[in-house]
């Protein structure tokens, strides 16, 4: 897992969700764990797309359920 | 309904965020001692429109009054209304058990709703793409949900609705629920107003209507109403609102009375999408209700807070109206207009208004309407000129005319 992609992750989730950095580990699940709602998660892909100038169609977002979901995500479609 | 209606409704708790300050104290501080909110607008860049100036509301923290993630995304006009609420909750001294919850509603309007996230995501549309629309743009945008999220906030299952009147929201927001009240259906109500339009659309729209003021050199003397030099409003911003509750309920429980709401009066010029009627019709029979349904005449009114927004026609067509409800009275009763002050803050204005009416009242003490060099002969009027003024004061009117034509006219006593 990218030490850079899981850290520019986290810094985009907490800004995002308002959360603890310390909470925003790979197992933690956006909706369960970190407090978001379907709104929230919209918001916060979004902002995965804006920080990793990458697009994230609305079918693949069912993919991204936690932290290291996204990471996974994000580094399969940056490479 | 546990709490049985009086059929009375007394203010005991007020909130505010205004040009002049963060709270009710400070802001009243400011308007007795006849202060300028107005300075050169710094939100946005103003240098290409022809009105630079504006009431901003300053070093506002929205983090204070919610938590950080909501306090980054919402709407400022929402981020207003919740601070402006949980100060007039909190000086109210309710305490709320689950029964009371459900007897509070929650009326609280603005003029256009959340201007700023309209601006961001009209932005985003056509400059991003259209997937890159916010999906907080509707919820912060609509102009119901700076009341939504006070009831969210606080937990208030009341009767829960936005009045949208232009300039004249905030009062009708305490006039209805008053009735709310009245008839039985809340015990405790907050109500008031929110605005935050001073960015490039609120400002270019209104410079493009030739309302506002251009006297862009001098800030604090832009704002000038009933003066022979006025030349248009100057936009405020901020959020005003009351907690009312039912008499009985609120002498039961040994709360602080501001004041009690006992008129209240609306009507339309049925003329004109911004001009008011020439000959202040509306604005006339506004007033003329609020005094039939209080029970009052015009010499029992002691004091008048005009919408007085410093047009060259509308200050004028206000002095017609008052001249044909209250005939001769109208040029010795004290009428101010505290905008000249706070700006003209739209869609706030009247719940401000109505704070400072009930504030006159227990500080016996008139507002001033400063920069008046030079007074109109035609707003031959006790303007109460640039100083404040001490009067023993029991009943005042409150008046608020909004585009639509709109009027509303509020009374309240000591």
């Amino acid at each position: 897992m990218s030490e850079d992609i899981l850290n520019r992750v986290k810094k985009v989730t907490v800004e995002e969700l308002g959360v603890k950095e310390d909470e925003v580990v790979p197992t933690a699940s956006f909706t369960e764990d970190l407090g978001a709602d379907s709104l929230d998660v919209v918001e916060l892909v979004m902002a995965f797309e804006d920080e990793f100038s990458i697009d994230i169609p609305d079918d693949e977002v069912g993919e991204i359920k936690t932290v290291g979901d996204a990471v996974t995500y994000i580094s399969k479609k940056a490479a | 309904m546990a709490h049985p209606p009086s059929g009375r409704v007394v203010v005991t708790g007020l909130g505010a965020v205004t040009p002049l300050g963060l709270s009710v104290e400070d802001t009243w501080q400011g308007i007795v001692a006849g202060r300028s909110g107005i300075d050169r607008i710094t939100q946005i860049d103003p240098s290409p429109y022809t009105t630079q100036i504006a009431g901003e509301v300053k070093d506002f923290d929205a983090t204070q009054w919610m938590d950080r993630k909501e306090a980054r995304r919402v709407d400022r006009v929402i981020a207003f209304a919740v601070a402006s609420a949980a100060q007039a909750l909190k000086d109210s001294g309710l305490v709320f058990d689950e029964e009371l919850r459900d007897e509070t509603g929650v009326y609280i309007g603005s003029g256009v709703g959340g201007l700023w996230t309209m601006q961001e995501q009209t932005h985003n549309l056509y400059e991003k793409g259209a997937n890159k629309v916010s999906p907080f743009y509707i919820p912060y945008m609509i102009p119901n949900m700076p009341g939504g999220m006070v009831s969210i906030l606080n937990d208030l299952r009341g009767p829960n609705v936005a009045p949208v009147t232009a300039c004249s929201t905030g009062a009708n927001a305490i006039g209805d629920a008053y009735h709310v009240i009245k008839r039985g259906d809340a015990t405790v109500m907050v109500a008031g107003g929110s605005e935050a339009a001073v960015n490039d659309l609120g400002i270019a729209g209104f410079c493009a209507a030739r309302a506002m003021s251009q006297r862009n050199d001098e800030p604090q003397r832009a704002s000038r109403p009933f003066d022979l030099a006025r030349d248009g409003f100057v936009m405020g911003e901020g959020s005003g609102c009351l907690v009312l509750e039912d008499r009985d309920f609120a002498l039961a429980r040994g709360a602080r009375i501001y004041g009690e709401v006992v008129g209240y009066g609306m009507s339309a010029d049925a003329t004109h999408i911004t001009n008011p009627h020439p000959e202040g019709r509306g604005a006339a029979a506004a007033m003329r209700m609020a005094l039939r349904n209080a029970g009052l005449t015009a010499e029992q009114v002691g004091y008048v807070n005009a919408h007085g927004t410093s047009t060259s026609v509308g200050d004028v067509h206000e002095v017609k109206a008052l001249k044909a409800v209250m005939g001769e009275y109208a040029t010795r009763v004290p009428v101010s207009s505290t905008k000249s002050m706070t700006g003209h803050t739209l869609g706030a204005a009247g719940a401000i208004e109505a704070i400072f009416c009930l504030l006159a009242m227990r500080d016996g003490v008139l507002p001033p309407t400063i920069n008046v060099d030079d007074q109109d002969p035609e707003c031959d009027i006790d303007c109460v000129p640039n100083v404040a003024r001490k009067a023993d004061l029991s009943v005042a009117l409150s008046n608020s005319f909004g585009f639509g034509g709109h009027n509303v006219t509020l009374i309240m006593t000591k």
